[in-house]
């Protein structure tokens, strides 16, 4: 409930604020909507000395379109994803990951660029970012790199993010016509985080032959991982419920799956399957298939 | 019975309290703001169970803001009393901050106080503390076996006492004979109380007088006044006011006296500055009283027409590393007396054995005792109808007490005889609103598709209204449990009621209101209800065991009596008329025959003050003080049905209808007793589906947040059918019999049988609680394999 003391900074530009955070280094930590970050400092779990608010710096909300791409600036909250039109025209399954996000006043403070960069093994938007193949826009000193998804989740709640860097915004790809996607997770009955989310997306061609697949799973393991084996096991196929329920059981593969009191590692792997089936299955129906 | 004109008994009047809360404005024990205010924070044990080395608080005592830092050794105090005892009990000192030992996580082992929360936090942190650990055992019945670790030296096997009920050789001769035995073990899991707003204190000490005064989450005031004062802090409880003001929830918690407070008051004595402490919420998962936790067998015996011969039982109930202030009541008199249920149960032996282990002290949980008691019966029941091939209603109905509605109680074989009872037309009525047979037709229908319907009922008794002082002082109760009402009449005619209850949420400002102006004939505006402050009312016992509107309201009612017959007194004399002449009726004396002849209310009050003219020789004013002493428990009863449907692939379990026809007795405000139902059967949905309180093997409490203890949410809960049948009680003048914790008794068997008969394609007869999705998927998965 009563934080140790720190001191609290409101930088107006991501310039200003990189200067804070290469002063301060490791004693800082940047503010977003404080969801994850300020729970931990309240049971002292986090003790920075220094918050860096990143509430007041320009730039860094919004969602835009560009090049078949949606831009969403990493203070964008959650809420304003979920309802955001061009989102649900151009990746709706964004809006359905943010719908069901905590409750709304976590989905009012909670933004994208936090979740994403606090790495929550059990938090929702890391499978969508690593079925729909985001990439993740990071500036630093030196200016500005894009790292793609596939190489941002390190560790639990770890990222490639740097020390002196500050993730400023999220490139989701939109997929061509033919593509539908799902998200579908198994919440934990106290906070609602999943025990097991699988996002699943497909491209259908003509024939209704999957040309593309992408899915991941979260909560299960230590991170949030691409199911490899599912996306190989769907592509080139026609998705029937029998090619779907095969593609599944390959769902729990490389995740590190961790025992806990929502259950056993035996459990948890079966449940990554019977989501994955679930995601694909209404993916699919969503692609026109 | 009250024979009055009921104008306001029975609506559903807004409660009067609601706009202060809803806009912010309650006055919680955290908005008590006092000049030179200090805050505390609590060192608190990581450990299970250990050995305390050293204790160096130098570090914490420089920090800026930081003022004291006491330990066990310095804070020479009494040991927390425990407040019923039974035969042969063995009771363990437990001193308000750990001396030498601490036995489970979160007890207390220093205070800190501080200029600021924020400070305190800091020193409490900065104390270091040398630890060597023991091992610890959190399991009641692990507890008992050979080689674990003890408790307290004094205390071998780390029983604190074996107690029994009934009748052994007549339940023995009973499953002798018996043509089916169900038996079936089973866990009643222990809980976490979490009211909203979590336990605080301020206590604050004037020099000059000696006066202490502690403003404190309580449900019961004089009776943290008495322990604390008599028996902790050795001050004469003249020198001690306890207020205990707006209160959000107690569901129990809040009875007990606990080490915060008397920690913080000794603390405020030797600094000489009040001293602030509000439990964080990990700390309530810590140190708060738990509830349940038992590990039972249970077996039944029935004839060859499917009835009841027999019923016996053996509880190990686990009550924590030390006795908090009623634990020992609660698995035995408020559990064993329950256990005939509405059945007709010939012979009963049951046997609890109180158990010590490395865990937080368990005590009442909204229920206490008698949901452990209701859920091992519906759950056995349920089980034997399976084996008996009986529908479970049928099974329950061939086995229910006889209807007993004249005044002429049924004596059960252990110890209780009800007040009243009409056993079977809330089971007929919750079977109808919860369309029965068309839901078993769907049930059957949907197996062959898949699809895995539940349906479970649950027909529960609950004792209410503790209690008969003499029978409570017989059973080892250390205080009387009547009940104190006291009303003053203002000189205008406004009414100000005190009452010994405590509201933390029972919207006593409405009901007692609404009963007293019924009474006096006047405005609800006219009556005001003042409780939870030792200075203002009469010694009370407080509200628990849904005893507020059947012993405190009688108190009242009792008050309103004398109050009465002195107004008529005063009113035949101004009128010049015999009192047996006089009718009261809407707020007036008049007399019979000539209605125009009359005194209202209000002139018959002044008068009482003004004495101008009154009956020689009588006083003047007009109040009256009531201590209320029940003559026995009432005995609400009821029927609930839950359907659930069961997604076999993942074990999730959605609650789809849930019924409730409860016999509260005569119903003053049937808005509140809703209410109190809907809250009831959440708290009891939580524990068959999701509520947990768990150790580890060795005393590490793993569900110690919001994140990993799932307490209900309204997602998780249809909209409910609630109905009633009306019984009144013989043994009070308002007919009432209680609806706090109905709902929590009945509603945990229901989902769990519900559940439970939605997996018997698999041939699943029984899961212990909670259900959650994992072990419904475990159990099915093994039935296909
Ligand atoms: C009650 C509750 C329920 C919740 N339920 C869910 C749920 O169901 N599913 C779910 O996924 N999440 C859930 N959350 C988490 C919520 O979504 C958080 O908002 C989110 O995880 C973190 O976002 P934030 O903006 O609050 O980040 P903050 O808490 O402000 O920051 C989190 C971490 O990320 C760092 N950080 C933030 N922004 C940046 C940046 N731009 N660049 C680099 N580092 C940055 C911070 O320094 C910090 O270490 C819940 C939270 C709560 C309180």
């Amino acid at each position: 409930m009563y934080p140790a003391a720190f001191e609290y900074h409101a930088p107006t530009s991501v310039k200003d604020a990189l200067r804070l955070l290469g002063k301060l280094k490791d004693d800082a930590k940047l503010l977003a909507g404080g969801h994850s970050l300020i729970p931990m400092m309240k049971l002292r779990l986090a003790q920075p000395g220094h918050l860096i608010d990143l509430k007041k710096v320009k730039g860094l909300s919004g969602i835009k379109e560009e090049k078949g791409a949606l831009v969403i600036g990493a203070m964008t909250t959650h809420w304003e994803i979920e309802a955001s039109k061009t989102v649900k025209a151009k990746v709706p399954v964004l809006a359905e990951v943010a719908g069901i996000i905590g409750d709304p006043a976590v989905r009012n403070k909670g933004t994208l660029g936090g979740s994403v960069a606090h790495a929550d093994p059990a938090a929702d938007w890391p499978a969508a970012m690593l079925a729909l193949g985001a990439e993740m826009v990071c500036e630093g000193p030196k200016g500005k790199r894009t790292v793609k998804v596939d190489d941002w989740f390190v560790g639990l709640m770890t990222t490639a993010v740097k020390g002196n860097e500050i993730l400023t915004a999220v490139r989701v790809p939109a997929w061509p016509a033919g593509s539908g996607a799902a998200y579908m997770k198994f919440p934990h009955p106290a906070s609602r985080f999943a025990v097991v989310g699988v996002c699943a997306a497909v491209t259908l061609d003509k024939q209704g032959v999957c040309t593309r697949a992408g899915v991941a799973v979260t909560g299960a393991g230590t991170k949030a991982v691409r199911a490899k084996g599912v996306e190989a096991a769907l592509t080139g196929k026609t998705l029937d419920a029998a090619a779907i329920e095969a593609a599944a059981q390959k769902a729990a593969q490389g995740v590190d799956v961790q025992a806990d009191l929502q259950g056993s590692v035996e459990y948890k792997a079966h449940l990554c399957r019977v989501f994955a089936k679930r995601a694909i299955t209404e993916a699919v129906k969503r692609a026109g298939g | 019975m009250a024979v009055t004109e009921e104008r306001l008994f029975g609506k559903a009047i807004k409660r009067r309290e609601d706009p202060r809360f809803i806009t912010g404005r309650g006055q919680y024990v955290d908005d008590v703001k006092l000049p030179g205010m200090t805050y505390a924070a609590f060192v608190r044990s990581p450990h299970p169970h250990a050995r305390i080395k050293k204790v160096d608080a130098a570090a914490a005592k420089k920090l800026p803001g930081v003022l004291a830092v006491y330990t066990g050794v310095e804070m020479q105090v009494g040991g927390l009393p425990c407040g019923w005892m039974l035969p042969d009990i063995r009771v363990p000192v437990r001193p308000v901050l750990a001396q030498g030992k601490v036995r489970y996580v979160g007890e207390p082992v220093a205070i800190v106080v501080a200029e600021t929360p924020f400070a305190a936090k800091d020193g409490a942190e900065a104390v270091r503390v040398q630890y060597e650990a023991l091992p610890g055992v959190a399991d009641g019945k692990k507890a008992h076996a050979p080689g674990a670790p003890q408790l307290f030296d004094e205390i071998a096997t780390n029983q604190c006492f074996h107690w029994t009920i009934g009748d052994k050789a007549a339940a023995d001769a009973a499953f002798a004979s018996a043509a089916t035995v169900v038996s079936q073990p089973l866990v009643n899991q222990r809980l976490i109380p979490n009211a909203i707003e979590p336990r605080a204190c301020v206590a604050s000490f004037a020099p000059a007088t000696g006066d202490l005064t502690l403003w404190v989450t309580s449900q019961n005031p004089h009776v943290h006044r008495l322990l604390m004062a008599a028996f902790v802090l050795a001050i004469p409880e003249t020198k001690m006011r306890v207020i205990s003001p707006d209160v959000g929830g107690g569901f129990g918690s809040k009875i007990f006296v606990y080490n915060e407070e008397v920690a913080v008051s000794w603390a405020a004595k030797t600094l000489g500055r009040p001293v602030k402490w509000t439990a964080e919420r990990r700390e309530s998962f810590l140190n708060d009283a738990h509830g349940r936790d038992h590990v039972t067998e249970a077996e039944m015996a029935f004839d060859r027409e499917g009835k009841i011969t027999g019923l016996r039982v053996k509880t190990h109930a686990n009550l924590g590393a030390y006795l908090s202030t009623f634990a020992p009541l609660i698995p035995s008199y408020l559990y064993g007396p329950l256990l005939s249920g509405v059945y007709k149960i010939p012979a009963i032996f049951c046997e609890v054995w109180g158990m010590l282990t490395n865990t937080a002290p368990v005590d009442a949980y909204r229920g206490a005792g008698r949901p452990e008691a209701t859920y091992l019966l519906e759950r056995i029941v349920d089980r034997a109808a399976r084996q008996l091939r009986l529908d479970p209603a049928e099974l329950r109905r061939r086995n229910f007490i006889p209807p007993f509605t004249d005044g002429t109680p049924y004596q059960t074989p252990v110890a209780f005889a009800y007040d009243s009872g009409d056993y079977e037309p809330a089971l007929r009525r919750a079977l109808e609103l919860a369309g029965y047979e068309q839901a078993r037709r769907e049930q059957a229908a949907g197996r062959q598709k898949g699809r895995h319907l539940g349906i479970g009922l649950s027909t529960y008794i609950e004792a209410c209204g503790p209690a008969p002082s003499a029978v409570a002082g017989s059973l080892g109760a250390g205080a009387g449990l009547w009940e104190s009402g006291q009303v003053r009449v203002h000189p205008a005619g406004s009414v100000t009621v005190y009452t010994g209850s405590h509201s933390h949420g029972q919207g006593h400002e409405t009901t007692f209101a609404q009963v007293v102006a019924d009474q006096l004939g006047i405005p609800m505006e006219q009556v005001e209800i003042v409780h939870g402050d030792t200075a203002q009312i009469p010694f009370g016992m407080g509200t628990y065991g849904s005893r507020s509107a059947c012993v405190g309201g009688s108190a009242i009612v009792r008050c309103l009596d004398k109050i009465k017959e002195k107004g008529r007194r005063i009113a035949a004399h101004l009128l010049e008329a015999s009192e047996q002449d006089l009718d009261f009726k809407d707020g007036a004396w008049s007399v019979r025959g000539s209605p125009d002849r009359k005194k209202a209310w209000g002139e018959v009050a002044l008068m009482a003050y003004l004495a101008h003219n009154i009956p020689q020789g009588m006083e003047p004013g007009l109040e009256a003080t009531s201590f209320y002493d029940p003559v026995n428990f009432t005995f609400p009863f009821g029927a609930h049905v839950a359907i659930v449907e069961v997604d076999v692939e993942t074990g999730a379990v959605k609650l789809l209808k849930y019924v409730a026809v409860d016999d509260v007795g005569r119903v003053i405000n049937p808005m509140i007793v809703d209410g109190m139902v809907h809250g009831g059967i959440a708290q009891g949905v939580g524990q068959a589906l999701w509520e947990h309180g768990v150790y580890a093997d060795d005393g590490q409490l793993l569900s110690a947040t919001m994140l990993d203890y799932a307490m209900p949410k309204a997602d998780g809960l249809p909209s409910y059918t609630t109905d009633r049948t009306v019984t009144p009680s013989p043994i009070n003048p308002l007919g009432v019999k209680g609806a706090g914790e109905t709902g929590t008794i009945a509603s945990t068997p229901a989902v769990a049988n519900a559940v439970i008969d939605a997996l018997a394609p698999f041939g699943v007869v029984h899961l212990d609680l909670p259900l959650t999705p994992q072990k419904i998927w475990k159990a099915v998965a093994a039935a296909k394999r």
